[in-house]
């Protein structure tokens, strides 16, 4: 039986990372579960095996049901009708499939009837899911809301609503409306408070929110009358048994259509806040928004995976000139460039995770006593990493995984621009991966901070001052080498003093700088699994060399007068 | 109010996707290549007996099997879909079992746990194809039987009514418990493992298993009754070892052949619209055509 965490064994080699020790000891709280649920971990390894067991479930339903639903779901996608919408056959089946298999509510903890797992595995598992739909992983991926109820609800809320998220009921974060899409300080969605009833009460329209006719909801309103930006906006629970909240129409999409994208008509809508008012987008949001970039990184490298596959079988099966096409130079070299930029933003998304759980799990932690000063620094320290790497992640993932579906089209010829074949789907799905939760141009915004700051330089030298195994030493000479010249570019456009220039070449070093630490990160990988992994690094640390050459002449050759000639 | 069903389940050889060493050359099965897994329709009587515990609060299912010590595995299994305990029946006297053989140890087991509701078995299992143990089971337990079992269409206190898939049709019968069913592969299939349950029963031993474990976890069982697999030899379930195993099996191999196809693989159908595209959907699909 097919099973996608058996058949990728990449996954297997970074929950093995010598930093999950570390995760599941916080996450686990000295394992103080195992007396109270028959079914938490008694030691590390324990917990380890735990995960490995309930990622080959994935695995197996990712392969058996939901790659196996994929094609039917794209071409029946949802319906709506009086203002509700119903799902395709096969994503009711694909629901169940994961409702049953206890695969709701994963990183949620016990007490609510979750399984408490960190982001690493809970991320395989949304890596998993993409490859085999990312549509699916849309409406899958959405208990990442849970999250946002459990660290700003209250108790009584978090006992209300996780618990239902954990048996199998589904969310959505309604944020953009038709004025507000990256601009979502413009939200105009009106919150008032009822005194009557003691409840708010929404009003308005939401648009392009993603499984808008779910159970739970988290709403992004304006409960401060007279403002207009970020500071009057604050976010509520709106739970579908009160009703209210009518859909209006469903998007007809290019990809993921499986993954219905509505808009929502709020009509007194009864609502309860969630966490304090005005810090609706400037706190909760962001933080809801960090851990959905997270989860279209990890979509992003399952398209990818997915791409590359298609890709290589075909490569293998077609014949033209009287052998496989994999065996033509001009054929293996894209193949092998596909699978350098999968390995290479994996390796990205789970060094990203790691960052992520850690300062997480030390946050919660913080909620229940105080950190000592050294958890205090290491909180600071990953929290500080997570938030520069999730950018890089999510931008630099979701524009490999655009990258790869198309390579996989070429590899396939004309048969790939035909419908009869899984790569115009994967082609159509990659294409949001770099648009939602923050353009790749958004990403960019977030990053670029930490490049003008240092902090991707400092976290570059500290790869350089890792060992890697002796046969790669020549390859991590020459990443030395492309970092002096980001170090250079970074000075040149910082040194020029001109915001306008500085957001041109932007995007050219936030890559450099994130191509730089996805080859490091292959170099420690091929270290540690060298046949799974040196191949991948020696062809991106190639890659990236032709790149950050290309983007350095770019930038050093760009002067402030020539931005007359760009400017429209 | 809860029913007491136990599932009879069988691990076999996966001789669906049959290599070249799935055989070896004395005409026997080669266990060692093939995984051992669990008999693909006891998993569809499996999920029709959860789908009663899912109705009926209180109902308890138990997994029965007979086999080597490792078949404890596939009790796991169905503790990790949603079963509540197993029966492991073991012992190197009931090694050799032919089906008559076979149906009367797990008979004797059945007396054994008694105070069953249900019975449910797959209808046959694909290493032997006879789907003669269910049948006998019911036989020798005196018990009412309805096979070709699809789904369970409704049940009230002790009247059961079953829709059938038989050659050409449905048939819908009912019946009156205790009673045993055998069930399809036209049948629901199971619901996967869960992720608790998984983590919850993943340590769940056998006897043997246990004492081959060495108390590697013995700190963390203790007090868990609900990891430890019963397990039972002959002498446990009182049963004649002379109608176990080997010798209480008439049936015997006079040879074995090894046929190898000549023919290509051929088929027949209709000249029906229906017929015609599934043909042109397969020739497209396998890309002889197109």
């Amino acid at each position: 039986m097919a099973n996608f965490y058996l058949d990728t064994p990449e996954l297997r080699h970074y929950l093995h990372h010598p930093l999950m020790r570390r995760i599941v000891e916080l996450k686990e709280r000295n394992f103080k579960d195992k007396d109270t649920y028959d079914y938490a971990p008694f030691d590390f390894e324990d917990a380890m095996d735990s995960y490995e067991r309930v990622l080959q479930i994935i695995g197996e339903i990712c392969a058996d049901t939901i790659a196996q639903n994929a094609e039917g779901v794209d071409h029946e996608g949802p319906v709506c009708k009086d203002g509700r919408v119903t799902y395709a056959p096969g994503t009711k089946a694909n629901l169940d499939a994961v409702t049953k298999a206890g695969l709701m509510g994963v990183a949620m903890p016990r007490r609510y009837g979750g399984l408490n797992f960190p982001n690493v595995p809970y991320m395989m598992a949304a890596d998993m899911v993409s490859r085999a739909d990312a549509g699916f992983e849309n409406l899958w991926g959405l208990q990442d809301c849970a999250e946002t109820l459990y660290e700003f609800g209250n108790e009584d809320q978090r006992m209300r609503y996780i618990p239902r998220i954990c048996r199998g009921e589904t969310m959505s974060m309604d944020l953009t409306e038709p004025d507000a899409g990256s601009d979502l300080q413009s939200v105009m969605l009106k919150a008032t408070y009822d005194e009557q009833n003691g409840c708010w009460r929404l009003n308005g329209v939401k648009r392009f929110i993603t499984n808008g006719d779910s159970d739970i909801h988290l709403v992004l309103a304006r409960s401060e009358e007279g403002t207009k930006d970020g500071r009057g906006l604050s976010m509520f629970i709106y739970d579908k048994r009160d009703g209210g909240v009518n859909v209006r129409r469903i998007e007809n999409k290019m990809g993921i259509k499986g993954s219905p994208t509505c808009e929502l008509v709020f009509k007194n809508a009864k609502a309860e806040l969630c966490g304090d008012r005005k810090l609706g987008l400037i706190k909760y949001v962001m933080a809801l928004m960090n851990g959905a970039r997270l989860g279209i990184a990890a979509q992003s490298v399952g398209v990818s995976q997915a791409a590359y596959n298609e890709a290589i079988a075909y490569a293998k099966d077609r014949r033209q000139f009287g052998k496989a096409i994999i065996e033509f130079p001009a054929v293996y070299e894209i193949l092998s460039l596909m699978k350098a930029k999968l390995d290479a933003s994996r390796s990205l998304l789970y060094e990203t995770t790691r960052f992520v759980d850690m300062y997480k799990a030390l946050d919660d932690i913080a909620k229940e006593r105080k950190l000592t000063p050294e958890e205090r620094q290491e909180q600071k320290r990953y929290s500080k990493l997570a938030d520069s790497f999730t950018p890089l992640a999510k931008g630099l993932g979701s524009e490999f995984a655009n990258q790869n579906a198309y390579d996989c089209i070429q590899i396939h010829g004309g048969s790939g621009f035909m419908k009869d074949y899984a790569c115009e789907r994967i082609y159509r799905d990659a294409r949001i991966t770099s648009i939602y939760e923050g353009t790749t141009q958004l990403q960019v915004v977030a990053a670029i901070r930490y490049v003008t700051t240092g902090a991707y330089l400092a976290q570059i030298r500290e790869y350089e001052a890792s060992d890697v195994d002796e046969s790669l030493r020549s390859l991590k000479d020459r990443l030395a080498l492309l970092t002096g010249k980001y170090a250079e570019a970074v000075a040149h456009v910082t040194d020029a003093k001109d915001q306008e220039l500085h957001d041109i070449c932007a995007r050219k070093l936030v890559e450099m700088a994130g191509y730089i630490i996805m080859a490091h990160l292959l170099l420690q990988d091929a270290t540690v699994s060298p046949d799974m992994f040196r191949d991948s690094a020696f062809v991106f640390t190639r890659y990236v060399e032709g790149e950050v050459e290309k983007n350095y002449s770019y930038v050093m050759g760009i002067t402030s007068e020539d931005l007359a000639h760009y400017r429209k | 109010m809860g029913y007491k069903i136990i599932v009879l389940a069988k691990q076999v050889p996966d001789t669906r996707n049959v290599g070249k060493d799935a055989m070896n050359a004395d005409g026997t099965v080669n266990r060692a290549a093939l995984p051992a897994i669990f008999n693909p329709e006891d998993l569809n009587a499996l999920e029709l007996a959860l789908s009663i515990k899912d109705k009926f609060e209180g109902t308890v299912v138990k997994i029965l099997t007979m086999g080597p010590p490792r078949a404890s595995e596939i009790i796991r299994e169905g503790l990790f879909r949603g079963a509540d305990g197993g029966y492991l029946l073991t012992d190197r006297a009931f090694a050799g079992a032919d089906t008559l053989a076979t149906s009367y140890a797990l008979a004797t087991a059945i007396r054994k746990i008694g105070g069953y509701d249900l019975i449910v078995s797959g209808r046959q299992a694909i290493d032997g194809d006879t789907a003669q143990v269910g049948p006998q089971v019911a036989e020798k337990l005196g018990l009412p039987q309805i096979t070709y079992s699809e789904e369970v269409l409704s049940l009230d206190g002790d009247h059961i009514v079953v829709r059938r898939h038989i050659d050409g049709g449905i048939e819908v019968v009912e019946g009156r418990l205790p009673l045993l069913l055998t069930v399809n592969n036209s049948a629901a299939p199971c619901r996967p493992r869960n992720a608790k349950l998984v983590q919850k029963y993943k340590y769940a031993k056998s006897k043997s298993e246990t004492d081959e474990a060495g108390g590697r976890y013995a700190g963390f069982t203790a007090g868990r009754d609900y990891l430890t697999i019963t397990e039972w030899g002959v002498a446990d379930v009182d049963g004649d070892t002379a109608q176990c195993g080997l010798s209480g099996s008439p049936t015997k191999v006079k040879k074995v052949e090894n046929i190898i196809f000549q023919a290509k693989e051929s088929r027949s159908m209709t000249g029906s619209d229906e017929d015609i595209e599934s043909l042109i959907v397969e020739l497209i699909n396998n890309h002889t055509i197109g």
